[in-house]
């Protein structure tokens, strides 16, 4: 993978189909983000015609809302509740089979991996940077087979973001807007098409074979300019780059009692949130009685169950599950993982009922004036 | 190598050692998985029974100790609820799915050439027990041995024999601890706290091994730093909700670590600051 620096080629509005059609042609399946249940989510898709044209969104604590306009761009929004999550950790997935012998023996069989190439249009850069957190936790230490097939069979189509929304602020975390690797595709948007560049080898197969416009510099330059005054216009910021210690310096601070107070301790952040990992794992008995299906389906330490201990759950009050979430994201990921749990793509602050925001929380619990100085 | 897969074992004995805490001998069907098997003290397998579901549960080592392991593992479960319960119903030639050895077990290396105190408090600590045999196997290795046992109530001490056995050993003492004792109780009455001050502590050549109840792990850690032991001499077995074993599935963190990966053995300071705060 590398990174995008000359002028790269143009491809007009209206062959965007020719995008679509050499990926298929390709064997892939394409999905891109498309209008359902008032939102964006990612979606089989065959024709240009099914893109959010001229769709723009508005994003605040607790509120997500998507407006039609007459702007004959696909991509000017920022994202919807998905992230590529799903796609290379399915919420819910068998992860073997047990069954019972004629002899009364066990034998376990592992469940199939997911193999279907996927070319997923319109990736923001938040998504790049989780999907990297992602598989630092599933691929990093025990390799995780079946987060590593999705994985590896995922095309990526990004594109460098022109709209964020109130919620975003991936400028201060650094993942965005612009992308800038990791992908196989990548493209910026203006009002007549896009500016495309290879980042991979797969991604230059299908790049050579579009029929690209020589790409004019001007222009280009100016469709970098639209992702630089997006970031400029983020304003949400984080008490500082590394949390942790003023985190775990503040688990007395009275703020976990007051946002316990809102916090609903619904986990919806937690299951919007394109880096959190938690699962648990169960098992599903056929109905033949000798067979049985061990899986797993996304969890949340907002759950009663994610502290269980025979007898007691540890985390019995949303102010000690509140706390897991942030003490967690914004602070031990540092010590796991070498940076922030967090790419701040603004989903927990959008889809949380009550709209709470953690960038206020962690200026309340970390700021010098307030907390224990770090 | 799919990480989450089981292997087949078998149960080879059962052992009743109270009306709920049962020992299980377990051999894997699969003659090579089982000499491939190798464990240390302190590591834990996943218990995984058909149907109903997998658990972590430690290795208490075969018969002859960790040499024989690979032929026999023993698993001492107390039945607590809906797996362990049905765990312990099992019997000999019933199948059920293991995988494992996980974690991080007791630091042998470190301790060789020291004096070693077992610190353990609740039933059946089957890490403590497990540590006890291996420095039996090569008693030659370690200094002085303590064996600290506290119970709630007497009639919970389990393993009698084991205890009488292990303090007929040279320069070796077994203390033991009930907080309600018994008509035929003849050691101490209390809590395992109390016994610390009678350890005849060399702090310069002294390891603690902590295993049993958080509150009871914290003030033994926190009595022995008192008696001059340094807190890098102690280690000690954490136990929190374990779903994966493998550091996925998030449930077992304790702050950055990961229990079921970076531990279940810790050294003290490793988590000296979280431990005992509420919530964690
Ligand atoms: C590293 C480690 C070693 C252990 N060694 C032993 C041992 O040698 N002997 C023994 O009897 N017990 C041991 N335990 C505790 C044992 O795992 C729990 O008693 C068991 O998981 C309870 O399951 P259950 O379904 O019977 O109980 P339930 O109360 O029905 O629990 C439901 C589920 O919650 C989870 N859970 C509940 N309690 C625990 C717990 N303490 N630890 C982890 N997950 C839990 C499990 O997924 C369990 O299936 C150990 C735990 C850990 C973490
Ligand atoms: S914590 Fe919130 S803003 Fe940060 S990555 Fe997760 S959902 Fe996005
Ligand atoms: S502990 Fe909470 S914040 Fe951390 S990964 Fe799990 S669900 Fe997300
Ligand atoms: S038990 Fe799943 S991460 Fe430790």
């Amino acid at each position: 993978m590398r990174e995008a620096v000359d002028t790269p080629g143009f491809l007009p509005m209206e062959r965007f189909q020719q995008l679509l059609d050499l990926l298929s042609q390709s064997g892939y399946r394409c999905v891109a983000p498309q209008v359902k249940d008032s939102a964006l989510l990612f979606e089989t898709i065959e024709h240009i015609n099914a893109l959010p044209r001229g769709i723009e969104q508005t994003q605040a604590p607790g509120h997500y809302r998507l407006q039609q306009t007459d702007s004959p761009r696909h991509f000017s929004w920022a994202n919807g509740p998905q992230a590529l999550k799903p796609l290379t950790f399915a919420p819910r997935e068998n992860l073997w089979y047990s069954e019972v012998t004629a002899d009364g023996g066990l034998r376990f069989r592992e469940a199939p991996t997911e193999t279907e190439p996927l070319a997923v249009i319109g990736v923001r850069s938040c998504d790049l940077a989780a999907l990297k957190l992602q598989e630092q936790h599933f691929q990093g230490g025990q390799v995780d087979p079946y987060f590593l097939a999705r994985r590896q069979r995922l095309f990526l189509v990004a594109i460098s973001c022109t709209h964020p929304a109130d919620t975003c602020f991936c400028a201060a975390t650094g993942d965005g807007p612009e992308v800038r690797n990791d992908f196989d595709i990548s493209l910026y948007e203006t009002d007549r098409g896009y500016f495309v560049s290879a980042g991979s080898i797969n991604g230059e197969k299908i790049v050579q074979r579009l029929s690209l416009e020589t790409g004019d510099p001007k222009a280009f330059s100016q469709a970098r300019k639209e992702v630089a005054d997006s970031a400029a216009r983020q304003s949400r910021q984080l008490p500082g780059e590394n949390l942790q210690h003023s985190l775990f310096t503040n688990l007395d601070h009275p703020r976990w009692q007051e946002v316990a107070e809102r916090c609903l301790s619904c986990g919806n952040c937690t299951q919007v949130c394109p880096t959190c990992f938690c699962h648990s794992e169960n098992d599903v008995p056929d109905v033949s009685g000798v067979k049985t299906g061990h899986e797993r389906q996304w969890d949340s330490c907002f759950s009663p169950g994610h502290s269980y201990l025979h007898g007691i759950t540890l985390r019995q009050e949303t102010s000690q599950r509140y706390r897991q979430w942030l003490t967690h994201k914004f602070g031990s990921w540092h010590e796991q993982y070498g940076r922030s749990g967090c790419v701040g793509c603004g989903r927990c602050i959008a889809w949380c009922p009550v709209g709470i925001d953690p960038t206020e929380e962690l200026a309340a619990i970390c700021s010098p004036s307030t907390g224990k100085a770090d | 190598m799919n990480p989450y897969l089981p292997l087949e074992a078998e149960v080879v004995e059962r052992i009743q050692e109270t009306p709920s805490i049962v020992t299980l001998r377990l051999r894997l069907t699969d003659a090579d998985a089982r000499h491939r098997f190798y464990c240390a003290p302190g590591q834990f397998n996943m218990l995984y029974l058909y149907g109903v579901g997998e658990v972590p549960i430690s290795i208490k080592s075969g018969p002859q100790g960790f040499l024989d392991q690979t032929l026999l593992l023993d698993h001492t479960i107390r039945a607590v609820g809906r797996v362990t319960r049905a765990l312990v119903r099992l019997q000999p030639g019933d199948r059920l799915g293991l995988r494992g050895p996980y974690g991080q077990g007791w630091p042998m290396q470190r301790a060789r050439g020291e004096d070693v105190h077992i610190i353990t408090g609740g039933l059946g600590c089957a890490p403590a027990v497990s540590v006890v045999h291996d420095l039996m196997r090569q008693r030659e290795l370690y200094g002085h041995i303590s064996v600290v046992q506290g119970v709630k109530h007497a009639d919970d001490l389990i393993w009698h024999e084991q205890y009488e056995h292990w303090a007929q050993q040279p320069d070796t003492r077994v203390l033991l601890a009930a907080d309600e004792a018994s008509a035929s109780w003849h050691w101490h009455t209390g809590m395992v706290t109390g016994l610390l001050d009678k350890l005849q502590l060399q702090p310069d050549r002294a390891i603690a091994f902590l295993c049993g109840p958080e509150p009871m792990m914290r003030a033994s850690a926190e009595r022995l730093i008192e008696l001059g032991l340094g807190a890098d001499r102690i280690w000690l077995s954490m136990e929190r909700n374990m779903q994966c074993a493998v550091g996925h599935c998030g449930h077992c963190q304790f702050g950055a670590a990961f229990i079921c990966r970076d531990g279940p053995v810790f050294n003290y300071p490793q988590v000296r600051d979280l431990l005992g705060t509420r919530g964690f």
